[in-house]
Order: C-alpha cells, then sequence, then structure tokens
C-alpha cells in the first residue's frame, strides 16, 4: 500500500481537516453512546439521575441464570438456522444446479430475487401477518384448498410454531440474496476444473465439494456474514409480527433490550444485554473474517 | 441447435422460476390486497380485486396520517443521504489520498460503528437527545443516523480513493491544483459508480430505519413511515385492504429506486454491506 506524502509548505494536520466533521458527528451520536451503553450496564438505574447505582458486574451475573435473556438468546441462534443456514443451502444447491452455463436473462431473476432485501422488515412483517391470518390468510386457505384443513393455525399465536414461523420469514428474505451472491461466484470457475473432476470420475457431489465450495469461499464469508449478523439483530420483524410473543416464545435479545429500556425502565438491565448483544455480533463477524482471510492465504 | 440449448436449459428456468414465485407470490397478493374490499378480501387470498378501487390508499393517506408519515421520512431520507455523502466522500478521500496522522487509531474507531447494532447506542442516545429537548425533531433522527452512515460511508469510499489512479492526482497538482480542487474536479467525476451505490445504500437504510425514530417520536404527526405503518397495524390489523395500501405506500418509494438503480443497490449488497 502507498503512503500519502506531504506537500511541500502543507501543514501536517490537514488531512484532519476533511475528517473533522464526520468524525466529530461520529464520536458525538455513535461512539458515545456506545461507551455509555457499556458504562450503564454496571448500574441498577430506572432512568432518574437520582437513582443510579453502581453494581459493578451484578448485571451480567444475573444474566447468567436469567430465563428471559437466555430464551432470547437462544431463538436468535435459532434464528441462525433460518436466516443463514437454510439459505445458504439452498443458495448454493441452486448455483452448483445451474450456475454452470450461462442463463441468458439471469438479470431479470436477480431482480425479483433480491427483491425482499430491499423492502423494509415492517412491510415484510405486514405482508406475513396476512399470508400467517387464521381466517382469510394465504397460507390457511391454501392448506384448506388443498384439503388439508389439519395442518391450518394460528400460526404466530401458537407456542410451538410461532418461532419456526416467523423464523421462515427470514428465510424468504435471505435465500434469494445467497442465490444471486453464489451464482455470480459460480460464473467465475472455469468450466475444464469440473471437465477435468469428471474425468477423474468424481461425482456431483465430490465436485461441490472440492471445487465448487473452495472456490466459492469469498461469497460464502459474505453470505455467512450478512445473514448471521442479520439473525443476530433481528428486532423490526418481531416488533411487528409478535411482539416476542406468544409468552416469550418468539423473544429476541433486540426486543428484549426495546421492553427492559423503555417500556419496563430497567436499563442498566437492558444495557448489559444490549452490550452482550453487540459482542456477540463482533466476536462472530471476526471469526468468519478470520476464516475468509485464511482461505485467500491458502489459494 | 439454439432449439436444442433452449431444451437443454428448461428445467434450469423452471427451477429459477419456482424459487422467484416463492418471492413474488406474498408481494403479488399484497399488491391485489390493497384495491380489494374487504368482502373481495375473504373471497380468495390471490383472486384478482374487481376493479382498481384507490379509496383503501386514500384513507391511509389521510385517515392515517401517511401524508405526515411520507413527509417526515421524505425530508429526513433526504437530509441524511446528502450530507452523509458529502462528509463519507470527504473523510474517505482524506483516508485513502492524504497523510492523516493518526489514521491507524481514527479508521478502526470509525468502523466500530459500522459493527454494531442500534441496540448498542439507542439508550444513551434517547436520554441525550432528551437532555437537549430535541426528541419529537427531525434532529433526533438525522444526526445519530449520519454518524452511523458515515461510519460505512468511509469504509467505501476510502476503498474508491485509495484505488484511485495517483497519476492522474499527480497530474493536477502540477498543473495548479490544491487538494480540495483535484478531489472535487478530478476525482468526483470518476467516483460517479461508488457515490450512486453510496446513495441507494443510505437512502435504503434511512427510509427503512425502525427502532430509532420509534424511540424517538412520540407525536403521531412527526413518525417515519415504518414506524406510522407499525403502529398502523396494530390499530387497523383486521381491515387487510387498508393494511396493504399502508404498506405499499411504505415500500413505494425504495421499489421505484431499486427499479431505476438496480446494478447499484446488488453491487453494493453482494459487496458484503449488511441490512440491519
Amino acid at each position: 500500500m502507498k503512503i500519502p506524502r506531504r506537500w511541500p509548505g502543507e501543514s501536517r494536520f490537514h488531512g484532519w481537516l476533511y475528517i473533522l466533521p464526520g468524525l466529530l458527528i461520529y464520536l458525538v451520536f455513535v461512539f458515545y453512546p456506545i461507551l455509555e451503553t457499556f458504562r450503564t450496564s454496571f448500574f441498577e438505574w430506572d432512568g432518574f439521575s437520582s437513582n443510579r447505582v453502581f453494581v459493578s458486574f451484578q448485571n451480567y451475573i444475573a444474566l447468567v441464570t436469567d430465563a428471559q435473556f437466555l430464551k432470547a438468546l437462544l431463538n436468535n441462534l435459532t434464528f441462525i438456522i433460518f436466516y443463514s443456514i437454510i439459505p445458504i443451502v439452498i443458495g448454493l444447491f441452486l448455483a452448483s444446479l445451474l450456475g454452470r452455463k450461462p442463463l441468458p436473462g439471469l438479470t431479470f431473476f436477480r431482480t425479483g430475487l433480491f427483491l425482499p432485501q430491499i423492502l423494509s422488515m415492517v412491510v415484510v412483517g405486514v405482508t406475513w401477518r396476512w399470508i400467517f391470518n387464521p381466517t382469510f390468510g394465504l397460507l390457511n386457505v391454501g392448506l384448506r384448498a388443498l384439503g388439508l384443513d389439519a395442518l391450518t393455525r394460528a400460526w404466530l399465536g401458537d407456542f410451538q410454531v410461532a418461532l419456526p414461523a416467523v423464523g421462515a420469514v427470514g428465510t424468504w428474505v435471505q435465500y434469494g440474496f445467497c442465490m444471486v451472491l453464489f451464482l455470480a461466484g459460480m460464473q467465475r470457475i472455469p468450466e475444464d476444473q469440473y471437465e477435468a473432476a469428471e474425468l477423474d470420475g468424481a461425482n456431483e457431489f465430490r465436485q461441490l465439494l472440492h471445487i465448487t465450495l473452495p472456490s466459492l469461499r469469498a461469497e460464502l464469508g459474505v453470505a455467512l456474514i450478512t445473514t448471521v449478523i442479520a439473525a443476530l439483530r433481528v428486532f423490526d420483524l418481531v416488533y411487528v409480527t409478535t411482539r416476542g410473543g406468544p409468552g416469550d416464545s418468539t423473544l429476541v435479545t433486540g426486543f428484549l433490550v426495546y421492553r427492559s429500556a423503555f417500556q419496563q425502565n430497567q436499563l442498566g438491565y437492558a444495557s448489559a444485554v444490549a452490550t452482550v448483544m453487540t459482542l456477540l455480533i463482533f466476536v462472530i463477524s471476526l471469526v468468519i473474517l478470520r476464516f475468509q482471510a485464511r482461505g485467500e492465504e491458502g489459494s | 441447435m439454439k432449439r436444442q440449448a433452449w431444451r437443454r436449459l428448461l428445467p434450469n428456468y423452471l427451477i429459477l422460476s419456482l424459487f422467484l414465485l416463492l418471492i413474488l407470490v406474498p408481494i403479488i397478493g399484497l399488491v391485489f390486497s390493497a384495491f380489494k374490499t374487504d368482502t373481495e378480501v375473504i373471497k380468495g387470498p390471490l383472486a384478482l380485486p374487481s376493479q382498481l378501487r384507490i379509496e383503501s390508499f386514500k384513507e391511509a393517506w389521510t385517515t392515517g396520517r401517511f401524508n405526515y408519515f411520507f413527509r417526515n421520512s421524505v425530508v429526513v431520507t433526504i437530509v441524511v443521504v446528502t450530507i452523509s455523502v458529502f462528509l463519507s466522500t470527504l473523510t474517505g478521500y482524506a483516508f485513502g489520498m492524504l497523510p492523516v496522522p493518526g489514521k491507524r487509531i481514527l479508521y478502526p474507531l470509525l468502523l466500530v460503528g459500522y459493527m454494531v447494532p442500534f441496540e448498542a447506542v439507542i439508550i444513551p442516545l434517547y436520554h441525550m437527545m432528551d437532555n437537549m429537548h430535541l426528541t419529537d425533531t427531525y434532529w433526533a433522527l438525522i444526526l445519530p443516523q449520519i454518524g452511523l452512515s458515515v461510519s460505512f460511508g468511509t469504509l467505501w469510499m476510502s476503498s474508491f480513493f485509495s484505488a484511485a489512479p495517483s497519476e492522474l492526482v499527480d497530474a493536477a497538482a502540477i498543473d495548479g491544483c490544491n487538494r480540495w480542487q483535484i478531489l472535487w474536479r478530478i476525482l468526483w467525476p470518476l467516483a460517479r459508480p461508488a457515490v450512486l451505490t453510496l446513495v441507494v445504500l443510505i437512502f435504503m437504510w434511512t427510509w427503512n430505519e425502525f427502532l430509532l425514530a420509534l424511540v424517538m417520536i412520540q407525536k403521531e404527526t412527526m413518525r417515519t413511515l415504518p414506524v406510522g405503518l407499525a403502529f398502523f397495524q396494530g390499530r387497523y390489523s383486521a381491515d387487510i385492504p387498508l393494511m396493504a395500501a399502508g404498506a405499499l405506500i411504505v415500500a413505494g418509494p425504495i421499489l421505484l429506486v431499486y427499479i431505476v438503480f438496480q446494478r447499484y443497490f446488488i453491487r453494493g449488497m453482494l459487496g458484503g454491506a449488511v441490512k440491519g
């Protein structure tokens, strides 16, 4: 990387003039609040300045046995299956099926497959509440039309199926993105690699394992980071579809932060949950980036 | 020969169409519902509406106060996008092309904001805005979103500037351009694709932002579209045509921008820009 040089007669700090306005807004409205959230997590506080009590690590220690928090965390991890694993598997399956031959008109499909990515999650939530509506929703009406009345239910109000139902919305949002990502990556792999493998007698599965997957490592990294972070950040969708219910069956950490901070005035507790959530996102992102970087060195 | 190739590709198109249909059916159903009457909704979720009835849109717009929400979203989005892109160009230029003392600390410091969820800042931010009497104003929505957008924008623009051809810059410097002129006269026209991608991404994030507006705004007429729609849904959830019309008002502008600029959307998001 080239190191930019100072011009003759130019101040050492000339570059700072360009950075200062953006940096200042960022520091005041983003970075300082991050630190302040961390600090608040060591207090018990109901929002009125006189009642702030330092409790050191108590909020964190309490989290370890807090059923609400553990439930929320478990739900976020379950969402990784729906937001990441299923879409990535669908995307890989389709890419390995379709990606080796050029497909005229792919741009048209790409436009449609990407659509859920650009919509507000509130719009997505409203759409799926209509689909899951017990009386005139698309899902139950469709099941009845097929004679499968036994399978119909109040999808978002049922303790057993509410979580997978909200998760399925995540799959709907993410799979097109993964497909487009992997299809784009497949175009790069030279066809003769597959021809050589076929001559050696490698079956489709071995080709996927030894040619497709290693070549798509960069795309896999992007897909994993994007979808896993989306699964850990879920808020809007849960707010609109279930508000964490029924009971706490679809509670996620993002919603727990909102509820305990702004509806129950437990700011210390909420800050501790927010801090854990942030650290989790950081650690997972770094692990995926690391895995991706190691692959690039190897190839 | 051509016919044969077409036949070979047919199964592939069928599979792609199936997965495309799974995405489009819910959206088409929503569009149909918006034009239906209450009784038509019960008849069948995917049945065509009998006529293009726009009463639901009118009702959402006036009684539902989507006229206010729309105005608020437009103001906030335009201000956030304009200022963020301008400031990100400056920071990206500095980090990509100028000597910056302390770069090794300042650059990672800025990138932290790109990775944190809004939950990590929202609690102190609310108290800060409350102390400054800025809740229920555009400032409470604009300032934090500029801060977050500049974080991603710096990453995006500095990677463009550090790859820009340095011969052009050197030649301009010999011609007597200063740093500021080099940025706006020489590099800015070259940066068009990178800037457009940044514009559509920040537009999308700001237009769709939910948690910040949910927390900062109490007054109904100050709500943005997504928050307005969420409250609307709480009140009228049984009225499917009205809900669908509201959802389409929220989705309309972003759909329009997507159709025109989809190349830039897809490029940016395949590059790993995270959806919140």
